[in-house]
């Protein structure tokens, strides 16, 4: 009996589940690659050229972040954009926290409450914006100055106006993503065990203390997470604005353009894509720059 | 069973070989607008009868993604054979060689000179034509008869004074001090940029540009003139509201506006208009009795990589889209003037009460040649909205709205 041992696999387990890991690893990564950073990357090189669609790109080095930084509509759009953020952000997590706060409580009709608020997440964007555009004009055709008008107060221009445009628009903005905040807050509201409620309440701590020591700190995962969706969302907003001013896109004189509309209009209708791209690599540093500034302060405290 | 399949399958493969036998398919490329498609479906038709060897394939693209679509097919030498596009892009697409020149054998610039509207040279570059229209847009001045009747006035106005003092008789407001109804609809995003650019600048003594358009020329006395004379109207004259409904063309259709600025291509949607009657006049002279008008059109060009007999196919196809046969038809259904004098100007066109102040526009109109469309527009748009928001007078607002569309045509020159 001759007896031979079995031949010893080449590879040993480790190295086999090696391979196996970095095999189902590579698609993934492939994916992003392909999909996600070769166009990222490529923008960066477009910013650096001055290219019509049509011949092909010139490098021009720096030019067009030269151009840019002396650029009115640059400036006045940048403006507008971190408007957007600074006032649409806070107000909107205010809101819909309070709202949530107390929704919580409510029992009575509490699905259709909570459907109603998710309502306008669901709709459309621009169906929603021409609604409010309606809402908007002037008497006799808008409801709110038509309203104004019976109440004896002379109308405003809302979307008409350099001053209101913004707000006017940033209304709709904050009504259209509220329900989805309301419900990720409730959601967080309902993780906090209750055991905690009890216990603070047998302490004697008023209603005002229990949302300050309990509620609020142990939601900031979930304040964190809305805080920095919300910023990016406030920082690329587009279709409010296009759709309620489409005659006169970003309102009159620019007053209500954030930078995705000016990048749109860069890109798809003057055709300069180098340019355009330059703005992309500008709003893709601030988006960056801003949800890496609120996670670290939210995160620290 | 078995038997249907076979005999499908024969079927296919007979066509298919029908296809090959000589035949040639072309691809027809516009952007969607749904009475232009309908239109062009029964010209193919008949083409298609009267050609049994040329298959033509419609090509459709939201208005927003054509230009888009149009450059990038043409970058992968996938273009249309024949396309339309909007004579404001001919430079841009001609420069990134989308079109190639109409060849001369079938279309003669003397010929297409001739036959066609002044504004056809639009699309002559070099000598060379890289297009020609099938049909044409000019404005006029819709004004709503019960208003007209309501104020007391028979007729529409024929000069600017007139337009005011009619516009004035019949704006009305609340008792809140807000518009019921407006005198006449402020639209510059509308059809007004071209009427304050190429109608009302020239009826105060001046000229929007050089007649090149490579140079601005509006920063004049008349041009500021004509500025100051649009901007009364809300804020002196009292007789209008910019945005006042929306657009001029909701206000209008909403029969709260005595007087609107639009063109050719309203007449469809104002025709379904059931509570009120609407006519259609000249665009008011001035004093002097200037007339002016703005006239647009969509050509039809040969797209630069139709070559061999699909180029052939596409000389057929363009000369049967602009014969005057086409344009008939494409009036009956679109609704706009055709391009071509003789059938454009029939003694029947001529009486027609709607059709005639357009048609009658056309002797007198401009064409404005813009290297960014929706750029210059928006200049225009904000030189206006200046002065009606922010109070700056029309001297220093024209004269920085000149001053920055001239930047933007010299940088197109790079």
């Amino acid at each position: 009996m001759t007896d031979t041992p079995p031949p010893r696999p080449r590879l040993s387990m480790r190295t086999r589940q090696a391979l196996w890991v970095w095999g189902f690893l590579a698609l993934p990564v492939l994916f992003y690659g392909v999909i996600r950073f070769y166009p990222t990357v490529e923008a960066f090189w477009l910013s650096l050229t001055d290219w019509d669609l049509l011949s092909s790109p010139k490098f021009i080095g720096l030019e067009n972040y030269r151009r840019m930084v002396n650029d009115p509509a640059f400036w006045k759009v940048f403006g507008n954009t971190f408007l957007y953020l600074i006032i649409g952000t806070p107000v909107s997590l205010v809101l819909s926290f309070a709202i949530a706060y107390f929704l919580d409580r409510v029992r009575f009709a509490h699905g259709v409450i909570r459907a109603l608020y998710f309502l306008p997440f669901i709709t459309t964007a621009s169906a929603m914006a021409w609604v409010w555009r309606w809402f908007y004009q002037p008497a006799p055709t808008g409801i709110i100055n038509g309203a104004l008008g019976r109440l004896g107060i002379p109308q405003l221009d809302f979307l008409q106006s350099t001053t209101w445009a913004l707000p006017s628009i940033m209304v709709t903005a904050i009504w259209a993503g509220l329900g989805f905040q309301i419900i990720i807050f409730m959601a967080g509201l309902r993780a906090i065990p209750n055991t905690y409620y009890e216990a603070a309440r047998i302490d004697g701590l008023g209603e005002g203390a229990i949302l300050r020591r309990i509620t609020l700190p142990l939601l900031k995962p979930t304040t964190v997470f809305l805080v920095v969706f919300s910023s990016i969302g406030f920082l690329r907003i587009f279709d409010q604005v296009y759709n309620m001013t489409t005659n006169d896109p970003g309102g009159p004189l620019g007053s209500t353009k954030p930078l995705v509309l000016m990048i749109y209009q860069t890109a798809f209708s003057s055709y300069q894509m180098g340019y355009a791209a330059a703005l992309t690599v500008v709003l893709f540093l601030v988006l960056l720059c801003v949800s890496l500034l609120q996670l670290r302060v939210l995160r620290e405290r | 069973m078995r038997k249907y399949i076979l005999m499908a399958g024969l079927l296919a493969g007979a066509s298919s070989f029908a296809n090959t036998a000589g035949a040639v398919e072309i691809e027809y490329w516009q952007y969607i607008y749904e009475t232009r498609v309908k239109a062009m479906d029964q010209l193919i038709e008949k083409f298609e009868a009267e050609n049994p060897d040329i298959t033509v394939k419609q090509v459709t693209f939201p208005y927003d993604d054509y230009q888009t679509r149009l450059i990038a097919a043409t970058m992968a030498r996938k273009g249309p054979d024949v396309l339309q596009f909007f004579y404001g892009w001919a430079d841009k697409l001609i420069g990134g060689k989308v079109l190639q020149p109409l060849p001369e054998d079938t279309f003669k610039a003397e010929e297409i000179e001739a036959d066609f509207f002044p504004i056809v040279t639009a699309m002559k570059r070099d000598g060379k034509y890289y297009g020609i229209p099938t049909a044409v847009r000019s404005l006029a001045l819709f004004y709503n008869k019960k208003l007209f009747a309501e104020a007391g006035i028979d007729a529409p106005p024929a000069t600017l004074d007139e337009f005011l003092a009619d516009a004035k008789l019949i704006a009305k407001k609340d008792d809140a001090g807000n518009f019921a109804t407006i005198g006449t609809t402020m639209d510059m995003p509308g059809q007004d940029i071209h009427w304050w650019r190429e109608v009302l600048v020239r009826q105060f003594g001046g000229a929007p540009y050089t007649d090149d358009y490579q140079t601005v020329t509006y920063d004049s006395d008349a041009g500021v003139a004509a500025l100051k004379w649009y901007t009364d109207l809300q804020l002196s004259e009292g007789v209008s509201q910019q945005g006042f409904m929306g657009d001029g063309q909701a206000a209008f259709r909403g029969g709260r506006a005595g007087m609107t600025v639009d063109g050719t291509f309203r007449l469809g949607s104002f025709r379904s208009i059931e509570d009120f009657d609407w006519g259609v006049a000249e665009l008011p002279a001035n004093a002097e009795g200037v007339r002016s008008n703005y006239a647009s059109y969509f050509a039809n060009g040969i797209g630069s990589s139709s070559e061999g007999e699909k180029l052939e196919a596409a000389k057929k196809f363009l000369a049967f889209v602009s014969s005057p046969e086409a344009m008939e038809l494409w009036l009956s259904v679109v609704g706009e003037l055709p391009a071509r004098r003789a059938a454009a100007l029939t003694e029947e066109n001529l009486q027609d009460p709607i059709y005639a102040p357009f048609l009658k526009a056309l002797d007198y109109a401009h064409t404005t040649l813009t290297v960014d469309e929706l750029g210059q527009r928006q200049i225009t748009i904000d030189m206006t909205n200046r002065v009606l928001l922010q109070g700056q007078s029309p001297a220093e607002s024209v004269a920085e709205a000149a001053k920055a569309e001239q930047a933007m045509i010299d940088a197109a020159k790079k």
